[in-house]
């Protein structure tokens, strides 16, 4: 870092603070100018007050929205209950997968077709599947609840992709430090606990983050097989008034919710690229 | 006797009013002298038999077919589409003249789509699993169970107003899935309209039954399902027309009586 000479900043840096100032004028310009453009343009379309009083009633948002916040609550419940579950399950199937002993080989296949099945078939599916076939198998109540069934779906599934992320993770972390760890006389299991496993799992933090805002989106597919969260409120008040505006306002209720959480894990993944630096 | 001559009289009538209609319907359907129709996807029993609309089986299908003819469009010139509930209340230009699934008429929705006079008025009935068959039709009997209905009808807010179940409600999207969760034994009473209700019980849901209806003009607001047309469209007062010279000339309860079941064994719930 040059320090500034008695006769104030060097010609470089007057320079380089000339280009930013330029470069933030055009930004800005460009914004004002794509911004003014949607703003005078779109309401100029001949169908726009139809789409406004459809999608955009400011009366239908104040009257729903109170109970579009209740029913955002359930998606919260879920989420909050399956989120650890696929931690554990997800680093669970990763693990299995990463075994080395060939006595524990079906372990290895199982790892390996768990993924392969969750991964390749819709959460919708599997959702439906889950949701309504165990149930149909005849459990008694409460047992047949589809809160339970349903939140299974979505935790198998997200599991699948959360166990290949922590393996990826797992792979990381080079094979020396395995070795190294062995050399010192460490068990495999020890390794994997405390040499590979808090290394993996950080390096993988940025990523799983990615797949609690998508989970925390699909906890909506559990309104397929019953339960009123927020999307499901929404559809009801968007047949009784024939008004797309609740669907809005659910779009508002996830935003509030995602783009924090999105721009955390933007962090974190910038921190983990200086770091390795 | 009897019979052949007022039905004979029926047709007279039709005859002459349909070439009336005629004139009104010109000029104002989406292709020139044809009519077109959405109805669901699927289109369900006893509104539309096997899917199949162009059949003209199916109180719904058959109601279409009347209505066109009493506007002056033979049945060839009728064509058939679907839609979705959601494909019918967007903005914008629509697919089909008419629309015809069991909408209910509401304020709300009027404001946004127009709505023929009714075609049918359709008391809700509760269909139980075979597990709660003794239920009484009692609305203290009814509150207890577990509840479900199909998110995007009437019933929802006839459960939130006058039911008023202990449990939260579930809601699905159509009718098959009610069925899936009432075999999984997931609820035990879902709300429908009478005609479906009992299709249902008869057809579908082995050992269900339907244990009560309400009256259609017990509350405030009953159940009338109208087509559904493009907001301002100018079709409105030629279908208005026909299901007026339909209602008055007894054809429509004819079809009524041919197409959908007898209601009247349902006790009334108290």
């Amino acid at each position: 870092m040059t320090q500034p000479n008695a006769a104030g900043a060097t010609r470089r840096q007057r320079y380089e603070a000339a280009q930013r100032r330029r470069a933030a004028l055009i930004a800005a310009t460009s914004t004002a100018l794509v911004a003014a453009a949607i703003v005078t343009l779109v309401p100029m379309t001949p169908g726009w007050e139809k789409v406004q009083r459809s999608f955009f009633n400011y009366d239908t948002l104040v009257l729903t929205f109170p109970k579009l916040l209740e029913a955002f609550t359930i998606n919260v419940m879920i989420f909050a209950w399956s989120a650890p579950a696929i931690a554990v399950l997800g680093l669970l199937i990763a693990l299995a997968r990463d075994t080395k002993s060939p006595a524990l080989f079906p372990l290895r296949i199982f790892g390996a077709a768990f993924t392969d099945v969750f991964r390749g078939v819709p959460v919708i599916l599997t959702v439906y599947l889950i949701g309504f076939g165990i149930p149909g198998l005849g459990l008694p109540r409460p047992w047949n609840s589809p809160y339970i069934w349903g939140s299974l779906a979505l935790i198998l599934t997200y599991s699948a992709y959360v166990a290949e992320i922590f393996r990826s993770g797992i792979d990381s972390v080079h094979h020396s430090q395995r070795a190294a760890a062995l050399s010192l006389g460490l068990t495999e299991r020890q390794v994997t606990r405390d040499v590979v496993l808090p290394q993996a799992i950080r390096n993988v933090v940025p990523a799983q983050m990615n797949m609690l805002i998508a989970l925390q989106k699909d906890v909506s597919l559990l309104s397929f097989i019953g339960p009123v969260e927020v999307f499901r409120q929404a559809g009801v008040f968007k047949s009784l008034l024939a008004d797309f505006t609740p669907y809005v306002g659910a779009a508002i209720i996830f935003l509030v919710v995602t783009v924090p959480a999105t721009r955390y894990a933007d962090y974190l993944m910038a921190r983990q690229r200086r770091d390795r630096r | 006797m009897s019979k052949i001559v007022s039905l004979s009289a029926v047709f007279a009538l039709m005859a002459t009013s349909a070439i009336a209609a005629g004139e009104c319907a010109a000029g104002k359907t989406l292709e020139d002298g044809k009519l077109t129709i959405a109805t669901g996807n699927p289109a369900y029993y006893p509104w539309v038999l096997n899917d199949a609309p162009e059949s003209g089986e199916g109180f719904e299908a058959a109601a279409a077919y009347a209505v066109a003819e009493e506007m002056g469009f033979a049945a060839d010139n009728v064509v058939w589409v679907r839609s979705s509930f959601d494909e019918a209340i967007q903005p914008g230009a629509k697919n089909f003249d008419l629309n015809m699934q069991q909408y209910s008429i509401t304020p709300e929705r009027d404001r946004v789509v127009d709505f023929s006079e009714p075609y049918y008025t359709a008391p809700m009935a509760v269909l139980v699993s075979p597990g709660a068959t003794e239920t009484e039709p009692t609305l203290d009997a009814l509150r207890i169970l577990k509840w479900g209905a199909v998110g995007s009808t009437t019933a929802v807010p006839k459960l939130d107003s006058v039911i008023q179940p202990d449990s939260d409600v579930l809601l699905y999207g159509d009718n098959a899935d009610v069925n899936a969760a009432m075999s999984a034994n997931q609820i035990d009473a879902a709300l429908f309209d009478l005609p479906t209700a009992l299709f249902l019980s008869a057809v579908m849901i082995e050992g269900s039954k339907v244990i009560g209806q309400f009256a259609p003009d017990a509350s405030d607001n009953p159940d009338q399902f109208g087509m559904l047309m493009e907001e301002g469209s100018a079709l409105k007062e030629c279908v208005d027309a026909a299901l007026t010279a339909l209602r008055d000339s007894g054809r429509l309860a004819e079809i009524e009586a041919q197409w959908l079941q007898d209601t009247t064994g349902v006790p009334l719930i108290q």
